[in-house]
């Protein structure tokens, strides 16, 4: 059986990563490694408390050898655009995870709406990467 | 700290245009969202995404008109200015301009939104909105 471990979005500052995603979306961390034989690339994972199995990579966009530096401030500018990638929650409450995230000073694209598959909202994280929070309604597969 | 590309600043007024559509919004509002002036922001916002700021706010409103249209029965006058568009002899023009047929017709020619298929409403946002059609009554008044 193959499953989800890992999927990863570009980001601009890990640090600024890290604590919206503890700090702000409360995730937790689930790896920091920085390997100084690499480079001191940084291997940085988070993920939901209740969801052990799945994380999600929160990769600095790399300079050469691994990305001519062309190519990173093209990656880089897409994510700035919000173009590489989209992070899809969901939730039980929409509206009150909502509440619980504005409170924290998350700023919202699209606020919770009635839509025929649930109640979805939209924000960003630092980098400009979309991030969906859905309630999916019960009868609907989505 | 890894600097930051110039357009995450220009997101941030894209971002501004999707979130509050409905309120009276105009391009200097935008370019205050990206912290730039409004010559310069415009030529930016032009330069990242291809098209004209204005452009891309009055054709949000389009869009949003159309799924209005197409999954209520509300009224066009009232869809009209629920969009954040004030004047609706404009509105017209511009929808039918853009979608090749009036508001009404257009409702007319689309079955009850429960009909549709459940697509997530990101998808359709992005993917639903039409392409700007320039036209001197709702072109862009500054360059760029």
């Amino acid at each position: 059986m193959i499953r989800i471990a890992n999927a990863q979005v570009w980001v601009h500052d890990q640090d600024e990563a890290l604590a919206f995603y503890t700090q702000k979306l409360g995730m937790e961390v689930r790896a920091d490694v920085t390997l100084a034989e690499m480079g001191n690339f940084r291997w940085l994972t988070v993920g939901p408390a209740g969801q052990p199995d799945i994380a999600i990579v929160l990769m600095a966009i790399p300079g050469p050898p691994v990305m001519d530096s062309e190519t990173a401030e093209q990656v880089g500018s897409l994510t700035a655009k919000g173009f590489t990638g989209t992070v899809f929650l969901v939730t039980d409450d929409c509206h009150a995870a909502y509440e619980e995230l504005k409170g924290r000073g998350v700023e919202f694209v699209e606020q919770p709406e009635e839509r025929p598959y649930g109640i979805d909202s939209s924000f960003r994280d630092p980098s400009g990467n979309p991030i969906r929070l859905t309630q999916v309604r019960e009868t609907a597969a989505v | 700290m890894a600097s930051v590309p110039p357009a995450r600043h220009l997101l941030r007024a894209k971002d501004l245009a999707d979130a509050r559509y409905f309120e009276p919004l105009v391009v200097s509002d935008l370019a205050g969202a990206a912290g730039l002036s409004r010559a310069h922001f415009s030529r930016a916002f032009r330069s990242a995404f291809g098209e004209s700021p204005h452009g891309y706010l009055l054709t949000r409103r389009l869009e949003r008109a159309a799924a209005l249209l197409r999954g209520t029965d509300r009224s066009v006058v009232d869809i009209c200015s629920s969009v954040g568009l004030q004047s609706l002899g404009s509105f017209t023009t511009s929808f039918t301009r853009t979608y090749g047929m009036s508001p009404t017709a257009y409702r007319a020619a689309f079955p009850p939104a429960a009909q549709h298929a459940l697509i997530p409403a990101c998808v359709l946002r992005a993917h639903g909105r039409p392409q700007r059609r320039t036209f001197r009554e709702d072109s862009d008044p500054a360059p760029g």
